[in-house]
């Protein structure tokens, strides 16, 4: 185990959180043209958390340096965006996998087996990662990763603590009624929750900086991996529209709506 | 746990209220910020609405109910966060996302708020007391339970007569008789709530004949006190008129009725892909009909020009009933005196508004925002001329705010500021476009130059959806913060560009030599701070004191005036005259002017009946 931490933190684009999607036209999914993305929130949280861990690291408030962080998302021609986004919030360089557009996101599996290359090549020994997408919400990938790897992990993390030099590492993580707190040793895997951190905006100077980062474009197969797809949607639908409250003139009104209703 | 998170963020924002250049409105929108311990509301039997959990922000849908301590949302557990997250996105564009309700009396809403309830208790001064020299107009009649019973067979429905004359209902008037900074109320005994033109034109006429006053209000979110009665003025809402009247998705041309909540308007607009040209902090309350005849200006002036240029045409009525029907769709229309644009920012003293056909722009699909923080005024001058010329078209706001603005900001919310270390000013600047890649490319290199050139010393680019609303928030929520103190002294004023800020200096500098500044509650006078629409040189110069004193109000006034005056400002850029700004049109209006003003209002209005005692 070498002192210092080589993080991998994996990015989605997804479509902005703030966005109301809609469904398209076929019912195969939610419409993505001509719609915002932006990173994932829980990803960003993954992001934020690696860059204060290097920071807690230089002010010595924390027994390991960070040596590197590595963002990494898989997707289409735009997902380089968020990878800039990464990388102005402090991530060092970042992988972009090649997944064409066309085809959707790839399965967690699929997923999981990729980061394992990757893990395995870059030599990390953390892996922080969001503790779902929000397009997908399959809340997967960092589960089937620490099992194929055979790491430790520690889900949903809302605070994450190095506690020594041999990396150990304490995460805390909210339970129904109260936190759970839980220590493995590096390696690891730890997904991310809301309470972790509060991210930080892109400075101009380091969105600036972070276009001069190393940006390497990769494939699947560079890691051994084939987007099989085992899934199939059948069809996407809204959920049945609220019914919208009705408004009354007055009290009269509103007393002959609630008999009619035989509410009275 | 997750409980936690909803306490914080009721107590926090629960029921914030946000203005900006028109008035306020109640944020539904509410911010968690786990780090900090905030008082808690005990969560017992709790209702469980559908709610929205972010990292930053959690989202009340606009139609739940306002959120009160009792009904404290709830979630089952830790894992829901997600789960609500992805139910209940709700979202609009920015703007949109401010839903409000229509206003509810200051004194409930502060009451959730656990910041410094100064002024919950109090009771609001009445206008006639607070400006003695104005008298009431004896030509006026008073009026008796025959009055009332004409209009309330005129307008038929109970809920459309709120009487006060023949009957108690001082709590259901309360409202009408007051604003929601709580500065002026006035002695109203009847509300009218009219709901076609022609019902407005039997009321004005019967008014004009029997000699009654009558102030004309709608979503009653103005600064100066000009919808709210000052004695026993009838006072006509135009809420209960309300339809969306046509669209022409060709032409973007809108007819509403006045009483549109602008907010609705703009919903509208937004399903059909265009945006009402004019937006502003009180859009959750105002009335479409409001915003037209007090011109209201907003945050993207800069961008969509004034109404005089957006309002293609007007339908009103006249005191004496006459329905004036200038209600065009057409862009050009050279045929004889523009009528139309008199009944723009008159304050409902020549007639009253009852439907507005207005032109409205695509709404743009690319929206960047970038927040600067810069040295010196002077580099934001420079900053302005350099997005001015660098991102021209694109370029939709540029908002000025001071440092001690933003601290205010800062202490009231409890929010980290987006940049770190503390710089004198700081800007906001908002892009809108249709092709994104286009838009951030101009952006990126304006920000790469000013940058570069030494222009802004740090900023700051939103990343997403929720970063730009965060960001402006900053900007939104001054007068929220300020609300939080106490009173507040405003000024809204147009300047010269170059001396825009000097003002502030100005005035803090005289207020501190008088000894009426400083950080403990033995000095009046809490801060002096400006920010504003730099792209429009309009300054908001607000003075924040721990209770209105007459004191620093004379220290202050007319001092500001003649300021203004010798540089050829304006008193009022967009906030209107009212009753606040009436005796000093002459700071900006010559001789001949007011003449002219009132010769037109003689002849509209010869028996003075509408909105009397304000405007000139």
């Amino acid at each position: 185990m070498s002192k210092a931490l080589r993080i991998l933190v994996p990015v989605k684009r997804v479509i902005d959180y703030a966005i109301k999607p809609r469904i398209n036209k076929a019912s195969t999914g939610v419409e993505t043209t001509g719609v915002k993305h932006s990173m994932n929130p829980f990803d960003e949280l993954s992001v934020e958390e690696a860059v204060r861990l290097r920071q807690r690291g230089e002010e010595s408030k924390s027994p390991m340096k960070v040596e590197n962080i590595l963002a990494l998302s898989a997707g289409g021609p735009k997902t380089p965006d968020v990878l800039r986004t990464a990388m102005a919030m402090g991530a060092d360089r970042a992988f972009h996998i090649d997944v064409p557009e066309a085809d959707g996101s790839p399965e967690p599996l699929t997923v999981a087996k990729m980061l394992r290359g990757v893990v395995e090549k870059e030599n990390i020994n953390l892996v922080l990662l969001g503790k779902q997408a929000i397009d997908g919400d399959q809340g997967q990938t960092g589960q089937m990763l620490a099992g194929l790897l055979g790491w430790p992990q520690a889900t949903q993390a809302s605070k994450v603590e190095i506690k020594d030099e041999a990396g150990t590492v304490e995460v805390t993580h909210e339970v129904d009624g109260g936190v759970e707190t839980l220590r493995a040793k590096l390696p690891m895997v730890i997904t991310t929750d809301l309470r972790l951190n509060e991210p930080r905006y892109a400075s101009l100077p380091n969105i600036m900086k972070a276009k001069k980062k190393p940006l390497e474009k990769k494939t699947l197969a560079d890691f051994g991996v084939e987007d099989t797809r085992r899934l199939k949607t059948v069809k996407v639908t809204e959920p049945p529209p609220r019914k919208g409250g009705g408004k009354v003139e007055d009290v009269d009104g509103l007393v002959s709506k609630l008999k009619e209703l035989g509410a009275l | 746990m997750t409980f936690e998170i909803l306490e914080t963020a009721i107590a926090k924002f629960g029921h914030a209220m946000l203005e900006s250049e028109e008035g306020i409105t109640e944020k539904r929108r509410v911010e968690t910020n786990p780090n900090k311990n905030m008082a808690r509301w005990p969560i017992g039997s709790s209702t469980l609405q559908s709610t929205a959990i972010h990292p930053k922000f959690i989202f009340l849908p606009s139609n739940v109910p306002p959120v009160h301590p009792s009904t404290v949302l709830a979630m089952s557990g830790a894992r829901n966060l997600s789960a609500a997250l992805r139910r209940v996105r709700v979202s609009r564009p920015r703007i949109a996302l401010r839903p409000a309700l229509p206003r509810t009396p200051f004194a409930t809403v502060r009451s959730f708020s656990v910041s410094s309830p100064v002024r919950a208790d109090k009771e609001i001064k009445y206008t006639s007391d607070a400006y003695p020299n104005v008298q009431r107009n004896p030509n006026f009649a008073e009026l008796t339970a025959d009055d009332v019973t004409y209009f309330k067979e005129l307008l038929g429905s109970e809920s459309a007569v709120i009487d006060g004359v023949t009957s108690d209902a001082t709590d259901d008037i309360e409202p009408f008789n007051s604003d929601w900074m709580r500065k002026y109320r006035g002695h109203t005994r009847l509300v009218l709530k009219p709901k076609t033109t022609e019902e407005v034109s039997q009321v004005l006429k019967y008014c004009n004949e029997k000699k009654l006053a009558v102030v004309p209000q709608g979503g009653n979110t103005g600064l100066v006190g000009g919808s709210i009665p000052v004695f026993d003025e009838i006072v006509v809402n135009t809420s209960r008129m309300n339809n969306i009247r046509s669209f022409d998705q060709a032409s973007g041309v809108l007819v509403a009725d006045a009483g549109v909540i602008l907010e609705v308007a703009d919903l509208y607009l937004a399903e059909r892909d265009h945006l009402f040209p004019l937006d502003l902090g009180a859009k959750g309350s105002c009335h479409i009909g409001g915003n037209v005849s007090t011109n209201a200006g907003g945050l993207r002036l800069l961008r969509y020009g004034s109404l005089h240029g957006s309002v293609l045409g007007l339908e009103a009525v006249l005191p004496d009933g006459t329905i004036v029907d200038a209600l065009s769709t057409l862009r050009k229309n050279n045929t004889g005196y523009d009528l139309k644009q008199l009944f723009i920012g008159s304050e409902g003293t020549i007639g009253l508004i009852t439907g507005v056909s207005i032109q409205c722009p695509p709404r743009p699909k690319a929206v960047n925002v970038a927040y600067f923080g810069l040295e010196s005024f002077e580099q934001v001058q420079r900053a302005y001329l350099e997005a001015k010329g660098q991102l021209s078209e694109i370029l939709s706001a540029f908002e000025l705010m001071d440092g001690r603005s933003q601290r205010l900001v800062q202490d009231s919310t409890g929010t980290k500021q987006p940049i770190e270390g503390e710089y004198p000013f700081y800007c906001l600047i908002e892009t809108s476009g249709s092709n994104a890649e286009h838009d951030m490319a101009k952006l990126e290199s304006f920000l790469e130059n000013v940058m570069g050139e030494g222009i802004v010393a740090d900023g700051v680019l939103a990343q997403d959806e929720t970063q730009f609303q965060a960001l402006w928030r900053w900007r939104e929520g001054i007068t929220e913060a300020l609300s939080h103190l106490g009173g507040t002294y405003k000024y809204d004023v147009s300047i010269p560009l170059s001396e825009l800020y000097q003002l502030v200096e100005d005035c803090k500098q005289r207020l501190t030599e008088k000894g009426f500044v400083g950080d403990d509650d033995s000095f009046p006078v809490r801060a002096v701070v400006g920010y504003g629409h730099m792209g429009d040189s309009n300054l908001h110069l607000n003075v924040a004191v721990r209770k209105y004193d007459k004191e620093v109000e004379k220290a202050i006034e007319p001092w500001v005036y003649e300021w203004i005056q010798k540089r050829q400002g304006s008193i009022s850029a967009e906030h209107g005259l009212g009753i606040a700004k009436r005796e000093y049109i002459g700071y900006s209006q010559n001789d001949t002017m007011v003449k002219l003003m009132k010769q037109l209002k003689n002849l509209y209005d010869p028996n003075g009946i509408m909105n009397p005692y304000k405007y000139i």
